[in-house]
């Protein structure tokens, strides 16, 4: 056997070869290459914008571009962007993600709300209810959550921006329920998130949950992500119910200022976001069952599945998303004390 | 330490050799109970599990099958994995060998200690493993300004992943060669050395041959972790597609995106990788059992 | 282990022909000490920016604390159940013969090869309700998966290597004079195996044990899966690590990945230990 000779070889040999490969894999960073840090459900949402942004860029400026895209949790996926992913732009679940990245990296200028038009927001969404084929729980409205035999798969507020709003929705509902009483309001959220048997660490994991693993009554979820079930795992397992009332979801985008001017890719980037609000993109987040800003642009059969229900804005109760970040999900907000006061 | 032979290596020999069975083994039903006890729990905890990736992969036929590995990302992911190991792996191969060369030919103060601190990795939580990179290489860690500004990507990147999988796998080579090289000794080298040789010399032609098969063992298994691990790569990746996704990142994505057949179909790639380990693994101890560990068949 | 040679007085290293020392010492340092000792240390310096007070209010956060239980409770029960069933294992696959025990003994090592994230999807889809061992779980009213439960399952799979590899060379070693002489001496068998079989195989049990238990506490990819991560009741601490990540409670997060890296020294020093005592005891590691 001559193994032991070879060995001998394959050893410098190897040691060598990784020290080229470590020199190797420095990233070269061509200038045509974007970075979109996104949250969870919009994976299928990004796949046709990139590419639909590829091509128009291709045919205005000669220039091949690719969008490369990152997925997970909002909260953690900021938290990437402040730890120093190179993203060119952040697509995030709940403003005050971005207002995080602004305020500890300055990666992000703070008034980025200003810097696109209506606020940031490109398209809106809202919060739906998916239930089991036939609703036979009778799930009708928020209300119904806290039915005593109800269980109710919502994802962690504390990480994943679908379940702040679907905690916001709750809360805001019982809070016009009850004349504007604060204590009531905080009392039904607690209540229902006693009736949670399952809190996962994002949107996605939720949804599989309850979809793919049969656990719970009715999944709270972005409009997107119930129609989305629905294309995925078939019309005839799931009912979806909207709520005469929700949330005005609003889910920004905004510049990574620092990382552009740093890659060079300042014009590309801020391209990317203004072809968020074409008449073409428009179309696309209807596609996929997201609310855009301008309803004209989208087909009508996609429209019909967006219904005009009565939508409230978080901020006219709670105030700015400062304070309603501190209140709610910050260290020892009211989501910990539920924790706290329910077990 | 002796030299132990399970008596299952020789069954031949054994059966002559044994004394009245009663004496030394159970009663037959108690022994029967005891192999049904083991096997049943095996079979629920381990064999299930793995049968249940390749059932889901291949739920949908073949071509669902087949159709997981034609995405582009799948293969970014694949490209990563390999490069990774490929970088983690010869990098632990010759600290591995450097370390047991230095604490197993050498006595010295503050030898045993030197061992604790090299299998730390081992008791470290993965998530930690993959956090102290981000304290060290993040904007906001200790080296965060520095790297901005001289325009170095180190987490979020390829080099990130490589280092975390590097900790993680940091004691698998070590720990496998310092007690095969402690009772081997140094005998042979000095009188390599007396006959002339160099110490490099000494090393190739003496030390490598005894320990290759332990070497060998202890990569395959390093290779095994450096390309499943999951934890630590997932908090340094940014989930970047076709950029920071390893296979094990892959999954996840793919089973976060309701593509179940897809997702357990490049599971079965890694478990694939894991039977071919355990299959080489067992050849290995089976055939070289006194070449790969001091006293017979210890991790 | 090499036998122990009297030491020198006050000298750093015996001395020896071997070549290389300098080197091969050096170059172990170097590399142990970027990789491993100086990230760590960075971990250290951040936390103790808490000061022990802080460190301190943040493990008794009601919140972390009950993370911290879960972990380490979850993982005693977990490393238990793989001991006991790893050493009848071990026993089972050293000391008696039967058809397919080669193949069982590789496939103890499978959680050891196998991703956890692999491992993690796959015992999820097992033990959900709607799945092969959770439906017939349910049907006598204990749910598995997305329960304390499910991270038990998860925690046993991971821990069962250990516990079956430390003790299986020791039995492989026993002499078997010793347990005729104990029958031949009117022994029944139980009272050979217990009184002088198994007390000899006790160090390696418990290291064993350790060593499950250490893997259990920090295990994060095979449990997420499964686990439900539900606050106070299924959340365990290395999440906690990861959603105060992305809280961005940095301090939080090195907080208790301080707790779990003592616990994980205090784990390495009790096998250490337990090793020198059964040197002690029974002239063997």
């Amino acid at each position: 056997m001559r193994f032991s000779n070879s060995l001998g070889h394959t050893v410098v040999a190897a040691a060598f070869g990784a020290s080229l490969a470590l020199a190797a894999t420095v990233p070269a960073r061509a200038q045509s290459e974007l970075l979109n840090v996104s949250y969870d459900p919009t994976r299928e949402l990004y796949k046709d914008i990139n590419a639909a942004f590829a091509e128009d860029w291709k045919a205005k400026t000669g220039e091949t571009i690719t969008v490369r895209a990152a997925h997970g949790g909002s909260g953690a996926q900021a938290r990437t962007v402040i730890d120093g992913i190179p993203a060119d732009v952040v697509t995030l679940g709940i403003p005050s993600d971005i207002d995080a990245i602004a305020r500890i990296s300055k990666k992000i200028s703070p008034d980025w709300r200003t810097k696109l038009p209506n606020e940031g927001l490109p398209y809106t969404s809202t919060v739906v209810f998916l239930v089991r084929k036939g609703n036979p729980k009778g799930v009708k409205d928020w209300g119904d959550l806290v039915k005593p035999d109800v269980k109710v798969i919502t994802p962690n507020p504390k990480t994943s921006a679908g379940g702040r709003w679907n905690f916001l929705a709750a809360w805001g509902y019982a809070y016009e329920q009850n004349n504007k009483d604060v204590e009531k309001a905080n009392a039904f959220v607690g209540q229902l998130y006693k009736q949670v048997p399952v809190l996962d660490t994002g949107a996605r994991g939720s949804t599989v949950t309850f979809a793919q693993r049969g656990l719970g009554d009715v999944l709270p979820t972005w409009e997107n992500e119930a129609y989305l079930v629905f294309d995925e795992f078939g019309r005839d397992k799931f009912d979806i119910v909207i709520p005469p009332t929700s949330i005005y979801a609003e889910p920004p985008v905004a510049l990574v200022d620092a990382n552009v001017d740093k890659k060079g890719t300042r014009k590309q980037a801020e391209a990317y976001l203004q072809f968020l609000y074409t008449d073409q993109a428009q179309a696309i987040f209807a596609k996929h069952h997201y609310r855009p800003l301008k309803r004209e642009a989208a087909k009508k059969e996609d429209l019909a599945l967006l219904p005009e229900i009565k939508l409230f804005k978080i901020e006219d109760l709670q105030g700015s998303w400062d304070d309603i970040q501190k209140k709610n999900f910050d260290n020892g907000g009211l989501f910990d004390q539920l924790g706290k006061a329910g077990r | 330490m002796s030299e132990a032979i399970a008596p299952a290596d020789f069954p031949a020999a054994e059966a002559s050799l044994r004394p009245p069975a009663s004496v030394v083994t159970e009663t037959g039903w108690v022994r029967w109970t005891l192999i049904a006890v083991a096997v049943a729990f095996l079979a629920l905890f381990l064999v299930l599990p793995l049968v249940t990736v390749f059932a889901q992969a291949f739920a949908k036929g073949i071509g669902a099958y087949l159709a997981a590995f034609s995405e582009p990302d799948a293969h970014a992911a694949i490209k990563l994995t390999l490069i990774t190991a490929a970088i983690a792996v010869p990098f632990n191969l010759v600290f591995g060998v450097t370390a047991a060369w230095a604490i197993a030919k050498f006595q010295f103060w503050g030898r045993d200690l030197l061992v604790t601190l090299i299998d730390l990795p081992f008791s470290v939580s993965p998530v930690v493993s993959g956090l102290i990179y981000v304290l060290v290489f993040g904007s906001q860690g200790l080296l965060g300004p520095w790297l901005i500004e001289h325009d170095i990507q180190i987490i979020f990147a390829v080099p990130g992943i490589v280092l975390a999988t590097i900790f993680v796998t940091f004691p698998f080579v070590a720990r496998q060669l310092i007690p095969l090289m402690q009772e081997q000794g140094t005998v042979e080298e000095e009188a390599a050395l007396t006959l002339g040789a160099t110490g490099w010399h000494a090393f190739r032609t003496v030390t490598l041959p005894n320990i290759r098969w332990g070497l060998l063992y202890a990569v395959l298994l390093c290779n095994a972790r450096a390309m499943g691990e999951f934890g630590a790569v997932s908090v340094v990746s940014g989930h970047i597609r076709g950029l920071t996704n390893t296979l094990p990142l892959h999954v996840e994505i793919l089973y976060n995106e309701y593509n179940f057949v897809a997702s357990f179909a490049v599971a079965s790639l890694l478990a694939g990788l894991a039977l071919v380990t355990l299959v080489i693994k067992s050849v290995l101890e089976w055939r070289y059992a006194d070449d790969i560990a001091a006293g017979a068949r210890r991790h | 282990m090499a036998t122990p040679s009297p030491r020198p007085k006050r000298r750093f290293r015996q001395p020896s022909v071997i070549p290389g020392f300098g080197l091969t010492l050096g170059y172990t340092l170097t590399v142990l000490s970027l990789v491993v000792l100086l990230p760590l240390a960075a971990l250290v310096v951040r936390a103790s920016g808490l000061g022990i007070s802080g460190i301190w209010d943040v493990a008794t956060d009601p919140r972390v604390a009950s993370a911290l239980r879960v972990s380490f409770g979850v993982s005693l029960l977990a490393a238990l159940t793989a001991s006991f069933f790893g050493s009848i294992v071990a026993w089972v696959l050293t000391r008696y013969d039967f058809p397919g025990r080669r193949i069982i003994d590789a496939v103890v090592d499978l959680p050891f090869a196998l991703p956890t994230a692999v491992a993690g999807i796959a015992l999820a889809s097992l033990y959900a309700p709607n799945g092969l061992v959770g439906e017939q779980l349910a049907k006598v009213g204990i749910e598995a998966a997305y329960t304390p439960v499910g991270i038990f399952i998860a925690m046993v799979f991971i821990g069962l290597p250990f516990a079956v590899r430390t003790v299986q060379p020791l039995i492989s070693e026993i002499d078997k004079e010793v347990e005729e002489a104990s029958a031949i001496l009117g022994s029944t068998r139980l009272g050979t195996l217990t009184k002088v079989v198994l007390p000899p195989l006790i160090p390696a049990v418990l290291t064993g044990f350790a060593l499950a238990f250490a893997r259990g506490v920090g295990e994060y990819g095979s449990i997420i899966f499964i686990a439900g991560n539900l606050p106070y009741v299924s959340e365990i601490a290395p999440l906690l690590i990861v959603i105060k990540l992305s809280e961005f409670d940095y301090a939080g997060a090195c907080a208790i990945a301080t707790i779990m890296l003592a616990i994980s020294f205090t784990v390495l020093l009790a096998i250490n230990l337990i090793q020198a005592w059964s040197r002690r005891r029974f002239g063997y590691v």
